[in-house]
Formats: C-alpha cells, sequence, structure tokens
C-alpha cells in the first residue's frame, strides 16, 4: 500500500511521520510528473485552503486528483484539505467539491481560537482533537455521514471513499483515525 | 500551518489582497516595508492598530504584526487585537537592549529572529513558537540569511554529534537551556519552525533558503518594491513549494519585471541582525 500526500504548503511532513509510524509507505506530490507513480490512498494536508487552491490550479494538479477522487480513490483530507473536498465553502471558494458537506473557514476565528479537546468518532473511538484556526462543517447531505462532533458542530465526516478532520490526528501520538482511513484505502 | 509557505510584507489592504491571491500562507501587516524603514531612519514602533485591522478585515489567510523587541505592551496590543502571530522583530527600533518579552504569558504565536543556534534557543526559551534567519531587511541581499541559515545548520550538526556527557559545556558555551540542547542532539531540529527572512527578492532566493533547510520563507520589500508585484509573489510561492525542480524555477524566474534595486550588505551603515542577540 502506497500514499500519496500533497505537498504543496502545510502539515505534509507531520502525516508522512505518522504513516512512518505506521509504517505505510508514502511519498510526495508537488507536480504533474508526481502523478505517474501508483498510489492507492491520498492525503490533503492542513495548511492554508487558499494556497493549495491556487497551486493545484497553477501546478495543473486540480484536473488529474478531481477525477481520481472522483473515481473513487481513497481521500483523507485535515483542515484545510477538509476545505478542499467540500462542496459548500463559507468564505471562501470551492476547490474539488467532490463531498456533499458545506464547511465554514476560519469558524472558530482567528489563532486565538485554537484549541485542544478529547470526542468520540465513529467507528474510531474516543481521541484527542487539535484545531488550529479550523473549519467546522455546517452541514451533510446525500451520502455524507457526520463522523465526530464538538459542541454541535461537526468535526469529522465520510461519504464512501472520503474522510474529512477539520482537526489535525497528524500533530497528535495518536495513530487511530490515520488507521481508520488505512482500512478505507485497504478495502 | 504555516509550513511550506510564504508570508508577506504588505503596508495596505489592496497589498494584502495581492498577496493572498498570489497565494501567500501569511501577511504581515506594517506601516512601512523594511527597505523604507531604513530610508526613514528615526524610531519604527508597532504599527498603527487601525492599519493592522484594516488588513485583518480585507484578508481570510493569517495575519502578523511586528512589536519591538521587549516592548511587552506593543505585543499585549497586538494580542488584544486578536492578531494572529506576533513578529518581535529586530526591523522596528528594540525597546529594550537587554531583555526579550516573556513570551511565555500569551497565547498569541510569537515569531522570533536568530543568527544562530544560541539564539534560536535562547527565544524558544523565552516561549517563540518560531524561528525566522536575521537576514538584513530591506537590502534584498540574501548573504546574511544564506549564512544564519547555514550556520544554524552547522550547529545543529555538531550538537548531534556530541556525546551525552558533552551537552552540558555545550549548553553552557551557547548560553541556552539544557533540555532544548538535549532535543536538538536527539532530533537534529529546532524544536519549532525555522523559516528563512531577509533579503529574499527572487523566485530563486526563494528556492536557495529552501534548499538549504528553511522549512518557508518571509518576503518583505522583495515583492513591492519590485516591477510587477502580483507576478514575482506568484512565482515566488511556487518556487518555494517546488525548490529542487530547476526547469520550473527557470521558467517562473523569467519576464519578472524589474527586481527590487536593493543594497549591498557592506554600503549600509545600519545592520539590524545585531539588534537582541
Amino acid at each position: 500500500m502506497t500514499i500519496a500526500i500533497l505537498a504543496l504548503q502545510g502539515a505534509f511532513a507531520e502525516h508522512a511521520a505518522t504513516l512512518d509510524r505506521l509504517g505505510v509507505d508514502h511519498f510526495e506530490i508537488r507536480q504533474p510528473r508526481d502523478l505517474e507513480r501508483p498510489f492507492d490512498g491520498l492525503i490533503l494536508p492542513g495548511g492554508e485552503s487558499t494556497v493549495m487552491g491556487k497551486l493545484l490550479r497553477d501546478l495543473e494538479l486540480f484536473e488529474p486528483l478531481r477525477q481520481r477522487i472522483q473515481a473513487g480513490l481513497p481521500v483523507f483530507g485535515t483542515c484545510a484539505g477538509l476545505i478542499l473536498l467540500a462542496k459548500e465553502v463559507e468564505g471562501g471558494i470551492p476547490c474539488f467539491g467532490t463531498m456533499d458537506i458545506a464547511v465554514r473557514r476560519n469558524a472558530y476565528g482567528r489563532q486565538l481560537g485554537s484549541f485542544y479537546t478529547e470526542a468520540d468518532c465513529k467507528g474510531v473511538g474516543t481521541i484527542p482533537l487539535t484545531f488550529i484556526r479550523a473549519p467546522y462543517i455546517e452541514s451533510v447531505s446525500g451520502g455524507a455521514q457526520v463522523l465526530a462532533t464538538v459542541d454541535g458542530n461537526i468535526v469529522a465526516a465520510r461519504q464512501e471513499n472520503q474522510l474529512v478532520a477539520a482537526f489535525h490526528p497528524e500533530l497528535s501520538d495518536d495513530l487511530s483515525v490515520h488507521r481508520y482511513f488505512l482500512t478505507m484505502v485497504g478495502g | 500551518m504555516l509550513k511550506g509557505g510564504v508570508i508577506m510584507d504588505v503596508t495596505t489592504p489592496e497589498q494584502a489582497k495581492i498577496a493572498e491571491a498570489a497565494g501567500a500562507c501569511a501577511v504581515m501587516a506594517l506601516e512601512r516595508i523594511p527597505a523604507d524603514i531604513r530610508a526613514a531612519g528615526g524610531v519604527s514602533r508597532m504599527s498603527d492598530p487601525k492599519m493592522i485591522r484594516g488588513i485583518q478585515e480585507a484578508v481570510t489567510i493569517p495575519v502578523m504584526a511586528k512589536c519591538r523587541i521587549g516592548h511587552f505592551v506593543e505585543a499585549q496590543i497586538l494580542e488584544a487585537i486578536e492578531i494572529d502571530y506576533i513578529d518581535e522583530s529586530e526591523v522596528l527600533s528594540p525597546a529594550d537592549d537587554v531583555y526579550h518579552i516573556d513570551k511565555t504569558k500569551f497565547k498569541v504565536p510569537f515569531v522570533c529572529g536568530a543568527r544562530d543556534l544560541g539564539e534560536a534557543l535562547r527565544r524558544i526559551a523565552e516561549g517563540a513558537s518560531m524561528i525566522h534567519t536575521k537576514g538584513e531587511p530591506g537590502t534584498g541581499d540574501v548573504v546574511q540569511a544564506v549564512r544564519h541559515m547555514r550556520a544554524m545548520n552547522a550547529e545543529i550538526r555538531r550538537v548531534q554529534n556530541l556525546q551525552e556527557d558533552e551537552l552540558f559545556e555545550a549548553a553552557k558555551q551557547l548560553q541556552v537551556p539544557l533540555d532544548l540542547l538535549r532535543y536538538v542532539h536527539e532530533n537534529g531540529k529546532l524544536p519549532v519552525v525555522n523559516f528563512a527572512a531577509g533579503g529574499v527578492a527572487t523566485p530563486a532566493d526563494a528556492a536557495l533558503m529552501m534548499q538549504l533547510g528553511a522549512e518557508g520563507v518571509f518576503v518583505g520589500s522583495g515583492i513591492f518594491k519590485s516591477g510587477d508585484p502580483a507576478k514575482r509573489a506568484a512565482a515566488i510561492v511556487q518556487a518555494v513549494t517546488n525548490y529542487t525542480d530547476a526547469k520550473r524555477i527557470a521558467e517562473l524566474s523569467t519576464d519578472l519585471g524589474e527586481a527590487m534595486v536593493g543594497i549591498n550588505e557592506s554600503e549600509i551603515a545600519l545592520l539590524m541582525a545585531e539588534r537582541g542577540k
């Protein structure tokens, strides 16, 4: 099993370190020729969604990746990665728009609104949650299922091959959310 | 979540929007960019909160602002207006020539300049959660940022290779806390991110700093002192993402218009990097 990590900007190295701990092969995607290598799943890391959205288009990665996600490639988006997959984005422009969720960017306010908590995540268990200038999901529709909520706001969801988290599992020592994603990849 | 990104100096909401559209992962709000601070001389202070708020309203990416070294009240003001990061910056006139701000007292994260490992670990001990090189601001001359990045990485490699019982003496020589030095010894890197800053003017400069080990880049005067800021800003963002791809950087460097004129290191009287040690 090989996982590709979108490495245009943000916390890609932290996801790589998490996959190292799980003993899973991975490589970085920075330009179209990186897509020639075969991979079974894709991670869209946290960072700035405006930066990644622009670079995806400038570097001509947008269309090939969108097609693969739509064709069923397992994908895991954290924080900004969640925003990239959302169909509706309050305070921003949708990017891939492949997942039936409506999200609010910077939903908890500025950097001072960053926080840590724990919550139950369906199919995963109780996990630590680190939120940094995080978005949350305002509503799900179609095939999207809620996996976790904090104070009534949706912070994790899944729709078939797509998994999203508003928090940063790659910044904690807990590996369970990544393990959950790997079971989606492994089938 | 700024890693692998470019942070750009802006002085107006319009510039902030250009920077965001070009792919900046954050902007630094300040009244005058370093090149103009240098030209104007006199005492340089924290920006007017009204000006900073204008920029906070103009963009959705994080907004940073600078306070003077040691001026904890300027920092309190910046925290009160919910700035995303505070740069305790050598670019402004220092307010305290002995003490830096006790950054552990703040909820807002701080970024500080450092020329070498000792400075970096002292700032981290004081609570900084991000470090940048202290390349000479407002010059367009990358030589000092290169010198600091190389010095930092050479010292990190040296500390990595020390024996456990040699760390005590090394901590004494570097004037840093032992626990932070142990972290460097065990992990071969700083406990926080290290960005390049000072004198970056071209996509090639940005890629050079990334290849030397920077985890992201600050660009100050280099963008809005150039002929075509939007194009240059976007090119620098792409060069930071694909910093080892020479063919792409060649394309990105093509037809960018006038770069900032710049001042050579040996032509300047005031070395801002000497501020705060």
